[in-house]
Order: C-alpha cells, then structure tokens, then sequence
C-alpha cells in the first residue's frame, strides 16, 4: 500500500496528511511537488491537502488546479486511483474539474475552526465503508471558504445518486444541504472540508478519520 | 509663495524622534554632522523600540540563566532545553501602534514578525498564542479593533499553518486610544542546531532572501517610540502589510537552508528592517559590514538608499553564508519562488558602509550605534499605595444570582469563543488542549513523541494599575500556575511590557516596580526571563494605558497522558479548593463588575507557598489522583467552578462551612489557589498529601446535577441552571460583535 501527498506552495496539511495516513494504516507515503510531472509508481492513494495554496489570493484552489503535477493526478484519477481531497484540497479537485460545484466565502464571512459532527451518509463507497455500522463521525473544520454550493441540478443529482458522503449535522459555513464531503459519480474522487487528517487518534478528540484512510487504503 | 528653507539636519533628528541631546552624540561620535541617510539609521538604531534606552537598566533585574535555559535574552528569541536534544524557542512581542492604526495588517504582521524570530534561530513554529486589550465595548472604535485585529491574526497565522492555541482578551476604557497586540511564538529545533545572529568573521557574503523591499513600514520603530494624538490616523504608511503566504514559503526556504549547512548566521529584518538586521549582525559578531543597495531586491522604482535601510516591508531575512557555499541557496530559494541576492559582504572596519548608484551613502562606526546607545536613568516616582480592603469594606450582593451571571458575562470573563473560532486551533495535528477544551493552558505535543509543550499568557493589568509591584509578581506566578495546573512543569517566560511614557516619572514608578516584582517571581519560583519586549509611549493625548506587563509562560509536560484540564468533571465527584483563602477583595473582578469600583490593593502573592502548593498540585495530577484541576483568578472560586461546570456539562453544588463572609469566600481572588476533582475516597490522600506539603486545602462542593448552586453561612445563596450561565458567559460577545450566538 503507497500513497502520495501532493504539496502545492501553500500546503499546511501536508505533514499532518503524512502522519494521519501512516499512523492509522500503515502505508507508506511519499511527498510529491507540485512542479513534478510524474507521480511514483504504484499509488493507490492521492491525498490533496489542506492549506492556503498559493495564499489563495486568487479564487482558493485555482492556482494549483494549474500546476503541472495536476495533470497526473487527473490522469490517476480517471485511470481509477483513489484520490482525496481535504479543505483546500477539495478546493483544488473543484477548480480541477474532477468534483462539480464550488466552495464559496463562509455564509457569516469568518474563517472557522471547531469540531463538527457529520452525518455518514453513504457508507457504500471506497471512503467510507468502514463507518458501517455507526452514522456519525467528528471531525474539525478549519475554512473561511468552505461553504458548498452547485446549482439545485447538480445537488439533486448528488443526492439522488448518492455522492454525498458526508452532511453537518450543524452547518457551520452555509453549506447547501449541509453538505461537508462528496464524491464523483465514477465513485474515486472524494472531496471534504472537515479534516480526517486531524482526528485520526483519540487524543486529538476524534479517531474517527483514521476510518476514512483505512477504507480507501483497504479498497485498493 | 517661497520655498521653504532647507531643513538643518538638527531639525531633521527632531523630525526622526530624535532628542536635541542625542543629536549632538551623533556628532560627536561621528566627528561631523551625519548625512541624511546616516542620520536615519542613527535614529531607528537610537530608537526606543530598538535601543531600550529607558527600561534598559532596569530589565537587568531579571533572572535569566538556568540548567535549561540555552539563550537567554538579547538574540531573536529564547532558547530552553525540553530533554532528548531538544529545544524550545519562544519570544512575545508587541505590535500596538499599528495595530490602532490600521487592526487587520498591524496584527497580522504582529504574528508574522515573531514567527519570523522564533524560525530564524532554526525552530519550526508550533504554536501561537495572542494577548489582546481593547478599550471599553462602548467606545466607538473598539469593535471596529475587535473585528480587524481578530481577522488579521487569524488571516496570518491560519495561512501559515501555525495553530493559534491560547490567549487573553480584556476590555478597558484605559486602552481606548491605545490598545494592545501582543502575539507570543513558540517553536521546536534540535539543541544543536540553534542557529544565532553573529556574524563569526570578516569576509563572508551577505544574501537578502524573501520578499522584495518596498517603501511599507519606512519609520515603523520611530512610530511605535512616540506617542499619539488625534491624528493618529495620519500615521497609516507606516503600517507594514503583511504576506502570509510569502511567510509561509520563507519559513520551508529558510529551515532548508539551514538544514543545508550553509548558514554562518542569519536574522530576520523586523523593526527597522535593513538597518537593524546589518548593525546587529555585524555588531554582535564584532566585524564590519559593507553593503551595495543597488543589489537589494525592490519592489519599487527609484528607491532611495535611505527608503531601502528604513522600510520595514515584511517577510525578508538576512544570512550570512559559510565561505564557499555562496551559491548552495540558489536551487532552495527557486524552488520557493523567493527573490534573493548577495547584497554585501563582511568586513574587518567596524563600520558600516552603504553604497548605492557608485556614491559611498554612509559610512559610519558600528559601535555607537550597537551597544553606545544613549542609556537613561529616568527619574521615577514610587506609586501611591492602595489601602487594603476588608471584607466590611466591600458590600455584599444583595441579589447573588444576578451578580453571578453578571459577573460570568462581563467583556472580560465572557467567553471569547467570538474570536478563537476564527483561529486554526488543529493545524499540524498535534493540538491537546487549546481555546475551546477548557484548560489552563494551550498544549501541543512535541511532534512524534510522548511530550508536550504547555503555554500560556497572562497579566492582571487591574492589580498592576493598584500595585505594580505586587502586580508584576502575580502576572509571573499567574502563568507558572496555569503551567502547573495542566500538569507542566514550568520552565521559563518571555515578557511583554507596555506601559505609557517612561518620561514622565509616575509611568517610570511602573515601570521599575512592575520589573522588580516579576524578577522577585522568576526568582522565586526558578522561572527565568529568556526572551522580551518593551513597548513604552503607549499613550495618547496624554493618557497612558493601564501598567500591561504581560508574561508568555513555557513548561514542558514529560507524558502527555498525565495532564490535567477542567472539563472532565464527573457528576459525584468531591471539588477540593487547594490553597489559603483569606478573601481578597481589592482590585477583584467582583468589585469591578458588581460594584463599579476600581481600588484597594490587589491579592499579595506569597511565593514561598505560590511554589509549594503549585508543587503539590503538580504532583497530585502526575500521580493521577486529579486530572481535573483549575487555578483560581478573576472571579475567585465562583468564576472557576462555573467554567468547570460550563466546560464539563455537569452542575456544582458548593458549600463552605468556615470564618469567612460569603462574599469574600466565594468572589475573593487571593492567589496560589486551585479548585480540582476527585472522587471522595481520595480525600484521605488529599489530606495526608496536603499536610506533608504544608498546604492548606478546604472541601467546597460537590458535582452533579445541572445547576451552580451556592450555599452560605446562613443558607442557600443561588441556583442557576447550567443552561442559563452558559447563555449569559457565550452570548455577550456575539452580541457585541452584532451577530446572533
């Protein structure tokens, strides 16, 4: 098992990426930079971090959807690889084009870090399957530009098709229906606000994101 | 209409907050008048902020060696030893003046500017904690402050990836035309891989690296040595503005480029920027120092020699590279997008040379500038004594449960959740107890080990304004007891001292007094002083801020596991008030609040018992007979067992059979005091423990329930519901801000 941690200039999760995805599955991890254009052989896990890519003084994310590792990672993920990505890794996968919809400013315009309880709403998928069984999970947002939006289409088929994975069970950001984390429809690209990469041990408040790491690990 | 006569360079000085006295040192030091340019580093280098002109001779009055302290102050930052080859690097430092001027950048490049000293010496930022003082809610500017300065540390410091984990927010009407910013940095390095400031030899290249130099900040440590009027305003173009994002990437190029093995010594360029950087590095290191300006990197066309020393745009560093490894930093400083060049060299001449455009600039002796600064003995006043209140002196309330939840809901004690949901408390995954989880202190562990860093940052400016002696000594053993209740063992503080003009011999009482009692606390309680700051002229149209010594405290706690917080209550368990209670009421929060009175003198510390019965907490929380334990400050015993209670979502029912009247047993603030937990079958421990220490302690309660409730000499005093207090403690701030809770 290998996955790949990509760091934009900017990234802040990136270690913490590493250390959640080792401590809690054992797989090894390597650092991959932006201005690569090749990713190692034998991924079967991409994680895009959280962080402030490029300041985000353009739109967050925009920048780095542009960077040449980008490419590959778009390559890997229609090829099937599991790929993640994590606050403004979930921005970037947006910007990318690989997640449809947009995270735009908070609802009350602030930058906001607090535990958030989620609701697991399909635990049928590569991410989540190890969330069987228990409907909730707590995680920590930290964003100022978290807040999700697609046009009603677009929300209505993410719900109907089941690629909303996770819902706030108190919305801290203004979110449209809540919605925290969602995948594509080929079901291999996940994107989330809340950070399994900070809850994957008990003394962080929360181990419920090692889960996370150990499913998509464990499916490939 | 003429043209104005050519301004004399003695008016000059005047206009560059220079003294007519000090002027005339420059001359005779130099043998002639200095030029323009030479003039300008004189000033900045003479300046307050940058000299410690005044407070000088007394901050020689700290302790500040130790077994674990490996750089005491005068570098960067401090440096203590946390064991297994491992350091700990933390300063606090002020960013005030600009802060009123223009609140998101002056605190925004508050928290980038001691990040910047904490990773020049070779740490990696781990933490960040700010000590915020506003003036009064009512005052039309303060929640403008409030909203800019919040955001601005948050924009910073989130962008970063620095968690922001603790902090202290008090309102005032004696900060309204001055209020406080001060942002604390603590980060970790390897004990042998320190990096310092001086310049070891002549010779060696110079290379400037970050961001370009602009005309931003030109006079900022001028503008932070002089004192405001209206027109404050005015002052805007001083003000840096900050690039967090540029930090960030100098932050991995510089740790790289020490890993690297190319440094021979390296400082960041803060206050004073270019100027201050050289003259220090090549000071220290007791060499020359010659740099050609037309090298620097500059964001701006037609920069002259004199805007390029005094600018203090943000975000570059100055390092001096081992011979032959000029070009090692090439392939990092590209791979981080940072600009950088050789701009100089070190040299055998003791001066400092500028060139620019093929003309010498300046050319001036490096001595008198580094370490002849003017140095003053300011004349001072002792300050006028408070009387010392008596339980008769202070009325009782009439309604207990109105004060309690008037109390709890006062700007000072109500939640600040307002704020730190706006701080990044969880970047690098190694946050234990922040702002949020009820603790007395931050906690972060050391990366990829068993322990962990406690931090905190306090002062009672109330007790400091009615006693700046004994108040000085309560904001040191405040922290070292913060330390000690989540189970750290203390190690050493950075200071933050702002005060008013020091020129005015009243302030200067303050100042000398509030420094006496600290070190009489380091002292004590074996707490050494290794890093600092001073801010003085913290005043406007003659009004100075209340006396704001503010302490950084750092201790390590060796197993995480074996820490304390105060949100584990359980419902059954006995709370154990440890230490004396006498009823201290002068200077209390209860006074304040509930009786709109500011006098009597504040709680005395007694530091021999400070230090035994923080020692007996300590080791009652590493047996692991509590791991529930809160130090007792403003408010006194009531405020801690409602924020227990708050914290832990269980009720407190006290009771307390003694001597004292109610009032004072339940409001008083003396000091060396905690309120802990335990299960009632360790009371007998508690005792024997207790006693073997020395130590009085006194049951007060018992929890349970979902209520406070108090019961007095003569009866029942209050029951509130859990439910109400927490309304009262987290509305007042959303409300204030103007947003729904």
């Amino acid at each position: 098992m290998k996955a790949a941690v990509i760091v934009f200039p900017g990234s802040n999760c990136d270690r913490d990426c590493k250390v959640a995805i080792e401590r809690s599955t054992g797989a090894a991890v390597d650092m991959v930079w932006h201005g690569d254009t090749a990713l190692p052989a034998g991924i079967d896990l991409i994680v895009l971090p959280g962080g402030f890519s490029y300041g985000d003084y353009l739109r967050c994310g925009a920048m780095a959807a542009l960077s040449p590792i980008m490419a590959e990672v778009k390559a890997a993920a229609e090829r099937g690889v599991a790929t993640v990505g994590i606050c403004n890794g979930f921005q970037v996968l947006c910007e990318a084009g690989l997640l449809p919809g947009a995270l735009l400013r908070n609802e009350k315009l602030k930058y906001v870090c607090k535990p958030v309880e989620l609701e697991v709403t399909n635990s049928q998928t590569r991410f989540t399957a190890g969330y069987q069984g228990r409907r909730l999970a707590t995680m920590t947002v930290g964003n100022g530009e978290g807040n999700f939006f697609a046009d009603d289409a677009t929300l209505d088929r993410l719900e109907g098709e089941g690629q909303v994975v996770f819902r706030y069970r108190d919305n801290p950001n203004g979110s449209a229906r809540d919605i925290a984390g969602i995948i594509n429809a080929k079901g291999n690209v996940l994107g989330m606000m809340p950070h399994p990469d900070r809850a994957f041990e008990a003394e962080l408040g929360s181990a419920d994101g090692a889960i996370l790491f150990q499913s998509a690990l464990a499916s490939a | 209409m003429s043209a104005a006569p050519a301004k004399t360079m003695a008016e000059k000085a005047a206009e560059y907050g220079l003294k007519p006295d000090e002027y005339e040192l420059i001359v005779k030091r130099l043998n002639r008048e200095p030029n323009d340019v030479e003039l300008g580093v004189f000033s900045v280098m003479w300046s307050e902020h940058c000299s410690y002109k005044s407070s000088r001779k007394h901050l020689g009055k700290f302790p500040t060696k130790g077994p674990k302290v490996i750089c005491g102050p005068g570098e960067n930052a401090g440096v203590i030893d946390i064991g297994d080859g491992q350091a700990c690097i933390f300063k606090m430092e002020s960013h005030n003046h600009p802060s009123y001027i223009e609140p998101y950048q002056g605190a925004a490049t508050g928290v980038g500017g001691i990040m910047r000293d904490v990773f020049t010496m070779g740490a990696r930022p781990v933490a960040l904690l700010n000590a915020l003082r506003f003036g009064d809610p009512s005052h039309p500017k303060t929640k403008r402050l409030v909203s800019g300065v919040v955001a601005g540390i948050g924009g910073y410091g989130n962008c970063v990836g620095v968690p922001t984990v603790a902090g202290e927010t008090n309102f005032h009407r004696g900060y309204d035309g001055n209020i406080l910013v001060n942002a604390m940095c603590v980060g970790l390095a390897d004990a042998d891989k320190i990096f310092y400031s001086a310049a070891p030899a002549a010779g060696l290249t110079v290379v400037y690296f970050g961001s370009k130099t602009g005309r931003d900040g030109i006079h900022g440590a001028t503008m932070a040595s002089a004192e405001f009027s209206e027109d404050a305003e005015e002052k805007r173009p001083t003000v840096q503005v900050g690039d967090p994002f540029a930090e960030k990437l100098l932050i991995e190029a510089t740790l790289e480029l020490m890993a690297s093995g190319a440094v021979a010594a390296i400082q960041d360029m803060g206050a004073a920027g270019l100027t201050s950087s050289s003259v220090e590095m090549a000071g220290k290191g007791g060499v020359g120092i010659e740099l050609d300006l037309d090298a620097v990197p500059q964001r701006e066309e037609g920069m002259t020699a004199y805007e390029m020393m005094l600018s203090e745009s943000q975000e570059r560093m100055l390092a001096i590279l081992k011979p032959g490894r000029e070009r090692d930093g090439h392939a990092i400083f590209e791979k981080w997008g940072l600009d950088a060049a050789i701009i100089g060299v070190t040299t055998d001449t003791g001066h400092l040379v500028l060139r620019h455009k093929g003309e010498t600039v300046a050319d001036v002796p490096l001595a008198p500038l580094f370490d002849d600064a003017p140095l003053y003995d300011r004349p001072w006043v002792a300050p006028k004594a408070q009387p010392r209140l008596t339980a008769a002196d202070v009325a009782a309330p009439t309604d207990w449960k109105a004060a309690i939840l008037k109390l709890m809901s006062c700007p000072d004690m109500a939640s600040k959740r307002w704020l730190w949901e706006q701080y990044d408390r969880h970047v690098m995954a190694d946050t234990l107890e922040d702002s949020a989880t009820g603790a007395d202190a931050g906690i972060v562990r050391v990366h990829g080990t068993r322990k962990a860093l406690a931090v905190t940052s306090d002062v009672t400016p109330r007790y400091v304004q009615n006693d700046p002696y004994e108040g000085g000594k309560q904001a040191v053993a405040e922290a070292w007891r913060n330390l000690t209740a989540v189970g750290a063992e203390p190690i050493a503080i950075t200071d933050n001292l702002n005060f008013g003009n020091p020129e005015r011999p009243e302030i200067m009482g303050q100042i000398v007094r509030a420094i006496e009692g600290m070190a009489e606390a380091c002292a004590a309680l074996d707490f050494p002083v290794v890093s600092g700051n001073v801010s003085l002229y913290n005043e406007t149209n003659g009004a100075a801020i209340p006396p704001t010594p503010t302490v950084g405290g750092v201790g390590l706690i060796a197993d995480y596991a074996k820490r304390a917080d105060f949100s584990n209550l359980k419902p059954g368990e006995t709370l154990v008030l440890i230490g004396a209670t006498e009823g201290e009421l002068g200077a209390s929060m209860y006074l304040r609040e509930v009786l709109g009175r500011e006098d009597g003198a504040p709680p005395p510390v007694d530091l021999a018992l400070e230090r035994k019965t923080g020692d007996l907490v300590r080791s009652l929380i590493d047996s692991g007979i509590t791991r529930t334990v809160h130090d007792l400050s403003d408010g006194g015993l009531v405020a801690a067992a409602v924020e227990m209670a708050l914290a832990s979502g269980v009720g407190v029912a006290l009771g307390v059979q003694g001597g004292l009247a109610d009032h004072a047993l339940f409001f008083g603030e003396d000091q060396a005091r905690y309120l802990i937990a335990v299960p009632s079958d360790e009371l007998d421990t508690i005792d024997a423990k207790a006693a073997e220490a020395g130590v009085d302690y006194l049951v007060v309660g018992e929890a349970g329930g979902d209520e406070v409730s108090l019961v007095g000499q003569d009866g029942p005093l209050a029951a509130i519901q859990l439910d109400e207090l927490r309304a009262a403690h987290e509305g007042w701030m959303p409300a204030f801000m103007g947003e729904p809770a």
